[in-house]
């Protein structure tokens, strides 16, 4: 990539933090936007409908906590995917971002409406004192409900085309992107999934506004809520089916590894066990409030939330595992090298045409730094060197704690796309392998972290115009 | 030619994203202008506010004139919505400066990098802050209660205002990527450029816009604070207005005086002089209001609105100026350079278009063993020669292992099956294998 970059040696090049924010944005948004908002709407009409002042007054309290926290963490890390994203991935996002900016165009217009909206739904409440008052602020909680739908479904489809991008890489249309093959079975499955931990939040929040088992108002909430949580938890299994069989075969190829790590590629079994008693759990809570609302205590909720919460992470670790070695399916790697870039690169070396490394060419003087450029340049997006998924650690589990055999390592450069399908190919030339090989051997013995532009600025070549 | 070549040798000349911008470049640069003044618009909004609550609130402590702090209620539910409208009205400019500026706003963004993340925390505490601030202020009225709710203003404004440094650092930084290689870190970050004067700006123009806002918002009907009328609210509003306006004077000479001289242009002096004549015409007329009788109050407000925006229009402009006269040498650069790299890969991989087609050689093929497996001795896993001993005359074996490679080892980990390389070339990997491995 050329730009300076932001990095983090002890945590995995930083692109945790990425993760991190957009994890805590999701299990944010869906529950409680997306899946919360609808519900409290209905929870509103059959208030208004039936007269049950005590259902409205608990529908406006929850919103009151939906509105707070959605206005402030829910919005800041949704703003924040862009942030950490410009510094950890730049080319991705800019590259993006220019396929894609009426996507995201159309989603900002949405996305106001949806902040306007939630500002005037939840501000208004108590000020809708007439029945016409009423009606019509009832309108505003369903706009809003599928304005914040429709934020998530123009999002799923930049985050589907990224996976697979159909038939973008031959006509280069904004259109193909959006009807890429991932799309819909993503789109569904999320819904689903808001929905059915929207309902679960609802409730979970009404045994805190309300007092007694046999409450009236806790009884309502639980007999409806557990009926949606069961239509959606047969939904979110159907979908989830849907959209495993969607993935393209050659990523299905690297999902037993996504789901669990290099590692515990043999835990996949184990992996759909326990997916198995995430949909189980639900299942028996769900029951639980249709047959018997008295008996589910409020700290039963907690075990569907936490399950809930981790099949979430999982999921989306699983989709951004599963796209690698891309950023952008067959065009962009997630090292920020473009396809078509490959063979030119290995052919005249990636420091030749870098903007921020110390050397362009390497020397026998200055191997060991400019292996540290072309580290930073290809590896750095997703290694560290000594930190989270540090690539000494990785090199030690194959060489061992003996002396490591220079010669195999760079035979492993070279072929580590064909051994490792979720690497990319290393895009330098034979000089630049022997420097990173250097580089790394040194590193595995001083141990000296690296460090980013961030805290030892940048340095440009000295013959950058000669 | 020298010079040029000298200026370049001390500023980074990175390569573009060879992908088209969705819109041409000069619409979208009109649209950055308008969506961030927008966003500023809101940005001062909750910034200024906050600071006259903190000040309106402080001063209502004292008895008798707890007036004050009705009033610091009364603006402080503005701030709350406007600062909502802010972050997301935030999105549209950052679309735009991602693709104008893609090469220096990023890069910008890494050198600040620590600072830049920090954004997000600090964002989420300051609002939330300020929400706790809101809602608590009934039951935080009165003794020590009072103390703490008037610390968590406090804290929430100060939060507003140091975040904005962050934002400056980075709008200051991209254009100056000739001084990017003394940066270091945040802080260094602070020290290119003129960021004191421009915050010193923009800290004025919260709290003139802000001002300028409450002189409207309470004069509606239906918004009265006890204790004032709203002729007096208008009247305050439109003081602190003109001094935060009279003090642009000063502010907005020192800030066009250090400002680097890379980006001095006379066009950037033709659009900021009449908007600055245009500042005073409106300071004139707060003035005149301010003084003026109270029957003057109501009228020609909705013209110190246009002639305010139409300031703001200009500074946003001159603002625009400047960056593309700081920025042309190296737009052009990077033009240059980016079309000679794409040419350049374009030319290679069409004479080498041909070359990549034949099939690999076996050997070719088999280096992808080699980083695992070595003649004679143990790397990753078995050496070559006992595997030629257990698959002699058996290419097939090795074929059928290396699709889907089971575990027979404990002490050795588990090979990484080779599928994807098909029946035909694993089948000439194992013939070669099984023809040079050490006997």
């Amino acid at each position: 990539m050329d730009f300076p970059s932001y990095y983090l040696d002890h945590l995995a090049g930083g692109r945790l933090i990425i993760g991190i924010i957009a994890c805590i944005h999701v299990l944010i948004n869906h529950p409680l936007a997306v899946g919360a908002y609808p519900l409290l709407t209905y929870m509103e009409w059959w208030a208004h409908r039936h007269g049950r002042k005590d259902l409205d007054e608990l529908a406006r309290k929850i919103t009151f906590v939906v509105f707070i926290v959605t206005t402030t963490a829910g919005a800041m890390t949704g703003v924040g995917i862009w942030l950490s994203t410009s510094v950890f991935a730049p080319f991705g996002i800019g590259s993006l971002l220019r396929v894609f900016f009426f996507g995201w165009f159309a989603e900002w217009l949405v996305f106001i409406s949806e902040v306007v909206l939630i500002m005037a739904w939840f501000l208004t409440w108590k000020k809708a004192d007439t029945p016409e008052k009423k009606r019509k602020h009832i309108r505003l909680g369903i706009i809003l409900s599928v304005m914040s739908w429709l934020t998530m479904a123009l999002i799923v489809a930049v985050l589907g085309f990224m996976m697979s991008p159909g038939d973008w890489n031959q006509t280069r249309a904004f259109v193909d992107a959006m009807t890429a093959p991932l799309y819909l079975p993503q789109l569904a499955f999320r819904t689903a999934f808001a929905l059915m931990t929207g309902a679960l939040f609802v409730w979970f929040a009404t045994f805190f506004f309300t007092k007694g088992k046999d409450n009236p108002t806790r009884t309502w909430v639980v007999a409806r809520l557990s009926h949606v949580t069961m239509t959606s938890l047969i939904f979110l299994l159907m979908f989830g089916i849907w959209y495993w069989l969607r993935i393209p075969q050659e990523m299905k190829a690297n999902s037993a590894v996504a789901l669990l790590s290099q590692d515990f590629a043999q835990w996949h079994s184990k992996f759909l066990t326990l997916l198995g008693w995430t949909a189980g759990v639900f299942c028996v809570i769900a029951l639980g409030g249709m047959t018997a609302p008295r008996l589910i205590p409020r700290w039963a909720l907690l075990i569907p939330t936490f399950l809930g919460i981790w099949l979430l992470s999982h999921f989306e670790r699983a989709r951004e595992f599963m796209r690698k070695p891309w950023v952008i399916g067959n065009y962009l790697y997630s090292n920020g090298i473009r396809k078509d870039e490959v063979a030119f690169l290995q052919h005249e070396g990636i420091l030749k045409y870098a903007t921020y490394v110390k050397y362009r060419t390497v020397t026998s003087d200055n191997k060991i730094e400019a292996g540290r450029d072309v580290f930073m340049l290809a590896c750095s997006r997703c290694h560290s060197t000594t930190g989270l998924n540090g690539v000494v650690e990785k090199f030690t589990r194959m060489y061992g704690p003996d002396e490591w055999n220079a010669a195999a390592m760079k035979g492993f450069l070279g072929s580590m796309h064909q051994t490792s399908t979720f690497m990319p190919p290393f895009p330098g030339n034979d000089a630049e392998k022997d420097a990173l090989v250097a580089f790394l051997l040194e590193t595995r013995t001083t141990r000296t972290p690296v460090s980013g532009a961030q805290s030892e600025g940048i340095s440009l070549p000295e013959t950058l115009t000669r | 030619m020298n010079l040029l070549l000298t200026t370049l040798a001390e500023m980074p000349v990175p390569r573009d994203l060879p992908l088209p911008l969705p819109l041409p470049a000069t619409l979208l640069k009109v649209l950055l202008v308008l969506f961030f003044l927008v966003h500023i618009l809101f940005v001062n909004l909750t910034v200024g506010a906050s600071l006259l609550v903190t000040i309106f609130e402080f001063m209502g402590r004292k008895p008798g004139r707890e007036r004050y702090d009705d009033l610091a209620l009364a603006f402080a539910k503005t701030v709350t919505v406007n600062k909502s409208l802010a972050v997301v009205m935030g999105i549209g400019p950052l679309l735009c400066i991602n693709l104008v500026y893609t090469l220096q706003w990023y890069g910008a963004n890494a050198l600040t990098g620590h600072a830049w993340l920090l954004i997000i925390p600090l964002v989420t505490t300051a609002f939330l802050l300020t929400y706790l601030h809101k809602y608590q202020w009934e039951s935080w009225r009165h003794g020590r209660r009072k103390i703490l709710h008037l610390a968590t203003g406090a804290a929430a404004t100060l939060l507003f205002l140091c975040i904005p440094f962050i934002f400056l650092a980075n709008a200051n930084l991209m254009l100056f990527p000739g001084e990017w290689e003394k940066v270091i870190g945040f802080f260094s970050a602070l020290q290119v450029g003129n960021v004191l004067p421009r915050y010193l700006h923009f800290l004025l123009a919260s709290v003139a816009l802000s001002s300028l806002f409450g002189a409207w918002w309470f004069w509606r009907e239906d918004a009265p604070v006890p204790g004032f009328t709203r002729e007096q609210l208008r009247r305050t509003f439109y003081g602190v207005a003109a001094a935060a306006t009279a003090c642009q004077f000063l502010a907005g000479p020192l800030l066009l005086l250090t400002l680097p001289g890379i980006g001095i242009t006379g066009r950037l002096y033709a659009i900021i002089i009449p908007s600055a004549a245009l500042g005073l015409l409106t300071l004139l007329l707060l003035l005149k209001k301010w003084h003026g009788p109270d029957s003057e109050l109501g009228r020609e407000h909705g013209l110190i609105w246009i002639l305010f925006s139409v300031v703001v229009l200009g500074m946003g402009s001159g603002r625009h100026a400047y960056r593309e006269a700081a920025l042309a040498t190296q737009t052009a650069a990077i033009a240059e350079r980016s079309a000679a790299y794409e040419k350049a890969l374009a030319d290679f991989n069409e004479s080498h278009h041909e070359q990549a087609i034949p099939t690999e050689s076996p050997e070719q093929l088999f280096a992808t063993c080699g980083a695992c497996h070595a003649p004679d001795h143990r790397l990753v896993g078995p050496p070559l020669q006992e595997i030629a001993r257990i698959y002699a005359n058996n290419p097939a074996g090795i074929v059928a292992w290396a699709k889907a490679p089971g575990k027979k080892r404990p002490d050795y980990p588990q090979m990484p099956p080779f599928a994807h390389l098909g029946d035909d070339k694993l089948r000439l990997i194992a013939d070669y294998l099984l023809a040079t491995a050490p006997k």
